[in-house]
């Protein structure tokens, strides 16, 4: 890719924001990290800890950078072909930009929910079976508990048990994204993104989810972007503010909307822009 | 005083309005047209070819006598044409279209393809033909067989098949892709397992009409020599052979008023033939139109 | 049981050979798919040229192209092309004087006026229409056109230009309506609504503003209806005749560049022969006036695209 091999190496001063918690491991350590589409910047200098096990939430007003971070995580912004990078994020340790790493292995370990639920138009058991089949499973009956164990592990298969295979789209909005939950959880990833997972959804869709992501940080690191700050301060863990592409404070949840540091965060926790 | 006169506007309003309603007849009548054509052209066929249509027309060789003239040889020649002819156009035109749409960078050499595919549909069918009996037939030694005619056919619908596989292809939204890439699949995996079975009903739809138009193509198979006397069923795709259009055209060229009767019921069966591959065309594209 | 993903997909990436070489052979396979089209136009072009070469170590190209007689049987055989040429401008002419108006009227029809339930029907009617086989339309120019209008022109021979023009025409019809359809239809509704808000009709929003707007794609579509035209083979083979003349008299028997070509490949003109390389000569003549009209009709769609 030549993205990666437009990421330069730079020597990182110690200045990394620590979150101020009680973990120590941390999966994601992002360091010095800018991006640009084209000639426009999106991120400047990105430089912060995300913590395994937890629940990380990401908010800022749109257009301000959170999304495409996200995407840089996994490196699906590598789609966009026009995209520059510098810096470094390091996953377990490893610069996921370095030629060396295989793509498809990163994202094997870290998968990812879209902000619109994207089933395949295939059977929901095809849909969850899909990732275990493209990496080699094709034991009927390995394949058949996998499906079984995702689809309970996204809260979804008392609602379809009966009717695996009936096609995809026939399901809710909710059901939908949960399914691309319980896709995502079939190969058993460390990391799962969320990109505005709940955006598309109806307010009982949206309880359903966030109660699943309570449940899901058990075994997995999330990740979450969200423009709504009621969201992040319900199922976070660590929060972090972007503002224009930069992050202006990352701290605990509940410090940061009950005590921000900066101006710029408590303008806009407080609703005055955004 | 006002620059606008009402009363003038108000005259002249009603001879606009009559205006609009002939022309409007008129330009009904022009649409008419074309479908009163195609009754006419129907009706003519159906009315005139019907009564030749029994099961001898059906399992008889071509004939020097019209009452005994059957149509076997031409449409097992049109099938085993198809046969040649839809794995290769539709293997080379899929192929294209995931090349131009999935691999290709946009530089010139991309923009040329396309440009040189649209151009190649444009090129007359009888200009194929010249290139399938040089190439195929001569210098290939392929002699006039179905392969050559199969071949020449491929190359002549391959234009269309690579452009609407490239709107199916198209119609996939982005998040199909992202959905797969991020569970760590490769870009070929995404391309088996989830482009083209979602684009394959669009690939069938196009593809199934490029075939019906090379079903009832004449010129190049005129071109590189099928016969239009055969009194025997082809072998293998290295034998000679005949088809429907090239049979109706033999027919349609006989002084004999009844042969021409006998032409309409060959018509008859290749546009039932035609019908019947739309109508699968047009169930296709129904049944999995709106899916995204 | 409990299954470990995990270490399933780590076992099956060391024997994941298959997959790594197919992703490393696709592209190369879909590439050497898409140089298929590039090698057919190079094919076409190469031979043309070579056997038009040869044709011409024999017979002289200034003769060719201005040469008023074509005769290229017998003993004294004559390559003058300019009959074939004639005949073709003339089924041309003939085709596109029937297709042009009545093709833009049913556009205008179906772009301005007809409601969308017409249109519904219509549109897949017109489909048909351009579904038929050429030798059906020929069929058709033969045996109901052509005795059609002997009733109005008694001494119309059963060959004539007029008949096949007027078919090839009909033939052209739906691709003219839907191409010039798509044009119109592209126009943004606030031009019309703004014309239609000024108490326009809708003959004046269609004729002043609709028409106008979409003129480059409506053009272009007639251009290319003139390349189909110039290349339709079948109709003009079945009904035109085969007497090359240099005659523009509709009522005569005539002869265009593809029913020429027809004409060789049906008799037995000897491989190596003069006539069998004529073949060639006259269809880069045909390849040529084609590839000319689409690229024209390629230029003004893109060089006078409107923005809206």
């Amino acid at each position: 890719m030549n993205s990666a091999a437009e990421t330069k190496h730079v020597p990182v001063p110690n200045t990394t924001i620590k979150p101020k918690s009680r973990d120590s491991k941390s999966i994601y350590s992002i360091q010095n990290f800018s991006l640009w589409y084209g000639s426009d910047q999106a991120l400047y200098d990105v430089q912060f800890d995300i913590p395994a096990n937890n629940v990380t939430a990401i908010i800022g007003p749109s257009g301000c950078g959170k999304s495409t971070f996200i995407k840089a995580l996994n490196r699906m912004v590598e789609l966009v072909p026009s995209v520059k990078m510098l810096g470094s994020i390091n996953y377990n340790g490893k610069d996921i930009f370095s030629p060396k790493y295989k793509v498809e292995e990163l994202r094997t370990n870290v998968g990812m929910v879209f902000q619109n639920p994207n089933p395949f138009p295939k059977s929901i058991y095809e849909n969850v079976a899909y990732g275990p089949k493209i990496h080699g499973i094709k034991k009927k009956k390995v394949l058949d508990e996998i499906v079984e164990k995702s689809l309970k592990g996204a809260a979804l298969w008392d609602e379809v048990k009966d009717r695996l295979q009936e096609n995809a789209f026939g399901l809710s909005g909710g059901q939908q994204q949960r399914l691309c939950i319980a896709r995502c959880l079939a190969i058993e990833p460390d990391v799962i993104l969320m990109d505005e997972p709940t955006s598309a959804l109806d307010p009982i869709s949206t309880a359903k989810i966030e109660e699943l992501v309570q449940k899901l940080k058990e075994d997995y690191s999330i990740v979450i972007v969200t423009h709504n700050m009621q969201q992040a301060a319900r199922i976070s863990d660590k929060t972090a503010f972007f503002l224009n592409g930069e992050v202006i404070e990352y701290s605990n949840t509940d410090e940061l909307f009950s005590n921000p540091e900066d101006k710029r965060t408590e303008d806009y926790i407080t609703g005055r822009f955004g | 005083m006002s620059l606008v006169d009402k009363q003038v506007i108000q005259n002249k309003m009603s001879k606009r309005s009559v205006k609009n309603q002939i022309m409007n007849k008129l330009f009904f009548s022009a649409t008419a047209f074309g479908i009163v054509v195609l009754i006419v052209l129907l009706y003519r066929v159906f009315s005139e070819g019907i009564g030749h249509l029994d099961w001898g027309f059906l399992t008889n060789f071509a004939s020097r006598f019209p009452e005994e003239a059957g149509i076997k040889a031409a449409i097992v020649g049109s099938l085993w044409l198809m046969a040649v002819t839809a794995p290769v156009s539709l293997l080379l035109g899929v192929g294209t279209a995931i090349y131009l749409e999935e691999y290709a960078s946009r530089n010139k050499f991309t923009r040329f393809i396309q440009i040189n595919i649209s151009n190649l549909a444009g090129v007359p069918s009888i200009v194929f033909g010249l290139l399938g009996l040089t190439v195929f037939v001569r210098l290939m030694e392929m002699g006039r067989s179905i392969m050559a005619g199969g071949l020449t056919m491929s190359l002549l619908i391959l234009p269309i098949i690579v452009v609407s596989s490239q709107e199916a292809i198209r119609a996939i939204p982005k998040n199909q892709y992202e959905a797969s890439f991020a569970m760590g699949a490769t870009k070929w995996q995404t391309i088996r397992r989830v482009v083209l079975p979602a684009a394959i009903p669009g690939i069938l739809t196009g593809g199934i009409l490029a075939l019906s138009r090379a079903i009832g193509e004449t010129a190049p198979l005129l071109m590189i020599g099928a016969l239009s006397f055969i009194a025997y069923l082809p072998e293998n795709v290295w034998s000679g052979f005949t088809v429907l259009p090239i049979q109706i055209f033999n027919w349609t060229g006989r002084p004999q008023e009844e042969f021409h009767l006998v032409a309409s019921t060959g018509i008859i069966i290749l546009l039932v033939i035609l019908l019947f591959m739309n109508s699968i065309a047009v169930i296709i594209r129904n049944k999995f139109s709106k899916r995204f | 049981m409990a299954v470990n993903v995990k270490d399933m997909m780590k076992k099956n990436k060391s024997n994941r050979f298959l997959l790594r070489f197919s992703e490393k052979a696709a592209p190369t396979i879909f590439l050497l798919c898409a140089i298929i089209s590039v090698l057919t136009t190079i094919g076409i072009t190469l031979t043309l040229l070579v056997e038009t070469i040869t044709f011409f170590n024999r017979v002289s190209f200034i003769d060719f192209i201005t040469g008023t007689k074509w005769w290229p049987f017998g003993e004294n055989p004559s390559f003058g092309i300019l009959p074939l040429i004639s005949g073709t401008l003339l089924i041309t002419v003939i085709a596109m004087a029937v297709a042009i108006p009545i093709g833009l009227a049913s556009a205008i029809y179906l772009s301005e006026f007809a409601s969308p339930n017409i249109r519904k029907i219509v549109k897949p009617i017109l489909e048909v229409l351009a579904g038929i086989p050429t030798i059906v339309y020929g069929f058709f120019a033969l045996t109901f056109v052509t005795p059609m209008l002997q009733n109005v022109i008694p001494s119309l021979p059963i060959f004539n230009a007029l008949s096949p023009g007027i078919v090839v025409g009909v033939m052209i019809i739906p691709m003219i309506a839907s191409l010039s359809e798509d044009a119109m239809s592209s126009v943004p509704n606030e031009m019309r609504d703004g014309a239609l808000a000024m108490g326009s009709t809708r003959l004046e929003v269609a004729l002043k503003v609709v028409v106008p707007a979409a003129l480059s794609g409506i053009i272009a579509s007639f251009v290319l209806g003139i390349s189909r035209a110039i290349g339709e083979t079948m109709i003009v083979a079945v009904a035109a005749g085969a007497t090359p003349k240099l005659s523009l008299d509709v009522t005569e028997s005539i002869q265009t560049m593809t029913g020429y070509i027809v004409q060789v490949s049906l008799g037995d003109a000897s491989y190596g022969s003069t006539t069998y390389y004529s073949i060639y000569a006259v269809g880069m003549t045909l390849f040529v006036f084609t590839l000319l009209m689409n690229l024209l009709s390629q230029y003004i769609s893109r060089r006078f695209k409107e923005e809206y």
